[in-house]
């Protein structure tokens, strides 16, 4: 116990340092993903899409990135199999080892994924570092099989949303007023989903207990009331009355950017819920562990500490002030194919399936997600080209992360070994 | 180029750079219109320059049609088969061709039209400009096509227009049979040799119109589905 209670408080605050570094990377980085596609499409501006971003990754991160992070901090090392002091290290080693491996990768030019980083360096240093039963093999199933399904699930999703768009608005005799009929049921289907998720799994923390039959009723109150705003906001879009039959699908193209506006702030908050667990995972578990003075049962059990997602969120939304808005800039500039019709669909069904996935706790890519979703438009024939030679880098990001997270952490671990035990 | 693999997940659209070569290779076949005045006229100087005229054209189409082929890899998924684009690209590039071919034959040989075959010939040529103009406004609708998705309403536009290009190249059938007509009465007080290019260049005028209608066949075939 002696290596707690002598450094424990400077072990917390470099987890703290080093959580809140991984969360920045967060913000600077994969947040680009989820907004450049409403910046692309040109639904917002960047300025635009900054404030969406941390508002809502704000949101997603504190209010409904607990159960992310509860998996990660306890749900695949077994606790039983190690010590406490085991625990922290290794945790802390996770973080570094992910940490360095996204700073080489960014500088390389790899495209890596950080939610499959950190799983790969805390089952690195629990398998290999400790002993290959500390790890919970049977929870690590689910979140590999997630990794398959949310992308071929947000795909289905997009392909469902975008032929139902193109039956009820685009395909008829008078595509605008139709588009402006049915575009806030979309608007409430998107309030609905995200508010359902939180307030059934997300809330706890902050609090608030609700029964299921009122977070339902709950849902569908916050989705009533994003669907009167959005009328509002539709009222401005007019349709210019000498127009011709391209600057007509050009005002049907504008109902959908602002549909978009409503989805953007979904994909945000569906981003900040399941990526701040990458970056305040392992702290979590540190900060359990230490603040019940190094008894590892005891800090597993405990809930995830309110304080723990705001350092996280907080990391990203500097992140994304300090970094991030100039990744977003780049990354709607090579995007401009999506059209807003197009992109509401993909980011919805992202949108849905991630925070579906942070709701039971998977640790999911945001961005593999999303280029599922993607495809699914693609498969509906709704996008000139795409490239499908990104499926195969996709999984040599797999094949390549896991290991090198993995070892990563095996070697700081040896080394945070070597200096405190 | 990026490695981020959202953004490189956004191919190059080919349908542009489509609309841009069939603009580019109509241009050339729209040329063939004042080169007939010009050679009626016999004014052999403007023949020439009408001649490199679409020559440059021409090259130019070839170079659009380079450039969309090499932005077309095998990993690209389309929403219309690739292996149909491509033909519909080479479709359209062989109406420049043929444009730029009949021009070629008839400056080299400084050709004369007898004065009783001039009108015909003329409206005869001016039709098959139209059918390629008419595979132009097709091609156009294109991005459209796209933007609904391969809705119905759109593709039946399209289909629209397609049958007005096909009526379109049956007036050039009939009136290339006129002319072939027309020359037969007059053939044997020609040299024999003029006469054989005559009937060529009626043949490649009635080509120009034959592979514009192609170019609607092959846009049919890529929105059918």
């Amino acid at each position: 116990m002696s290596l707690l209670t002598d450094y424990g408080l400077i072990l917390l605050v470099l987890a703290c340092l080093f959580g809140f570094f991984m969360a920045w990377g967060v913000g600077a980085n994969d947040v680009a993903n989820a907004m450049g596609t409403s910046v692309g499409s040109r639904a917002l501006t960047i300025k635009q899409a900054i404030v969406v971003a941390m508002v809502f990754e704000f949101c997603g991160a504190y209010l409904a990135g607990g159960e992310v992070t509860e998996t990660i901090k306890n749900g695949i090392v077994d606790i039983d199999v190690m010590t406490a002091d085991l625990l922290v290290l290794g945790m802390m080693s996770a973080l570094l080892a992910s940490g360095t491996w996204l700073l080489i990768a960014t500088n390389k030019g790899w495209p890596v994924s950080t939610t499959h980083t950190i799983i790969g360096a805390v089952v690195g240093f629990a398998a290999f570092g400790v002993s290959f039963d500390a790890v919970h093999w049977s929870a690590i199933l689910p979140i590999m099989a997630s990794w398959v399904v949310t992308p071929f699930l947000s795909g289905v999703l997009a392909f469902g949303l975008f032929v139902s768009v193109q039956k009820l608005i685009i395909n008829t005799d008078h595509p605008f007023e139709n588009a402006k009929r049915y575009v806030p049921f979309y608007m409430f289907l998107t309030g609905f989903m995200v508010a359902l998720m939180t307030i059934s799994k997300g809330l706890k923390h902050v609090g608030l207990n609700i029964n299921s039959e009122q977070s339902f009723l709950l849902a569908i109150g916050v989705g009533i009331l994003v669907m009167l705003l959005g009328i509002f906001l539709l009222r401005r879009v007019q349709i210019a009355p000498d127009a011709n039959r391209s600057t007509y699908f050009a005002s049907v193209e504008k109902v959908f950017a602002t549909l978009m506006i409503f989805t953007a702030c979904s994909m945000a908050f569906a981003h900040g819920a399941n990526d701040v667990a990458n970056a305040v995972g392992p702290l979590a578990a540190i900060a359990g562990v230490i603040q019940n003075n190094g008894v590892a049962e005891l800090g597993t059990k405990s809930a995830v500490p309110a304080w723990v997602l705001l350092l996280g969120a907080v990391g990203i939304v500097i992140g994304l002030a300090t970094y991030g808005y100039k990744v977003i800039a780049t990354v709607g500039r090579g995007i401009t194919e999506l059209t807003p019709s197009r992109g509401f669909a993909a980011e919805l069904a992202t949108a849905s399936t991630v925070v579906g996935a942070s709701a039971i706790g998977l640790p999911v890519s945001t961005t593999h997600t999303l280029v599922g979703a993607v495809l699914g438009i693609g498969l509906a024939r709704g996008i000139s080209a795409l490239n499908l030679r990104v499926i195969g880098s996709i999984f040599m990001s797999w094949a390549i992360t896991l290991p090198a997270g993995a070892f990563l952490a095996i070697v700081f671990f040896s080394i945070l070994k070597l200096i405190f035990l | 180029m990026s490695i981020n693999p959202f953004v490189s997940l956004f191919g190059r659209s080919p349908i542009g750079p489509m609309q841009q070569h069939i603009a580019k290779a109509h241009e050339c076949a729209s040329n063939l219109v004042p080169f007939f005045q010009a050679v009626i006229a016999e004014d052999w100087a403007r023949v020439e320059l009408v001649q490199q005229e679409m020559s440059r054209l021409e090259k130019e189409a070839d170079k659009l049609k380079r450039n969309v082929r090499i932005h077309l890899p095998k990993s690209l998924f389309l929403p219309v088969p690739r292996s149909d684009l491509l033909e519909l690209l080479s479709v359209q590039d062989k109406v420049a061709n043929r444009a730029k071919d009949i021009a070629g034959l008839m400056l080299g040989r400084q050709m004369v039209i007898p004065q009783p075959l001039q009108p015909m010939i003329l409206a005869f040529v001016q039709r098959s400009v139209d059918a390629s103009e008419q595979a132009l406004t097709a091609m156009n609708e294109l991005d459209e096509i796209l933007e609904t998705g391969f809705g119905n309403r759109e593709v039946n536009r399209v289909t629209a227009m397609i049958e007005v290009l096909e009526d379109i190249e049956h007036d050039t059938d009939r009136m290339q049979i006129e002319v072939r007509r027309t020359l037969f009465k007059l053939e044997k007080d020609l040299p024999p040799v003029d006469v054989m290019f005559l009937y060529t260049i009626i043949e490649w005028i009635g080509d120009v119109a034959d592979r514009a209608e192609r170019i609607g066949n092959r846009l049919e075939q890529l929105l059918a589905r």
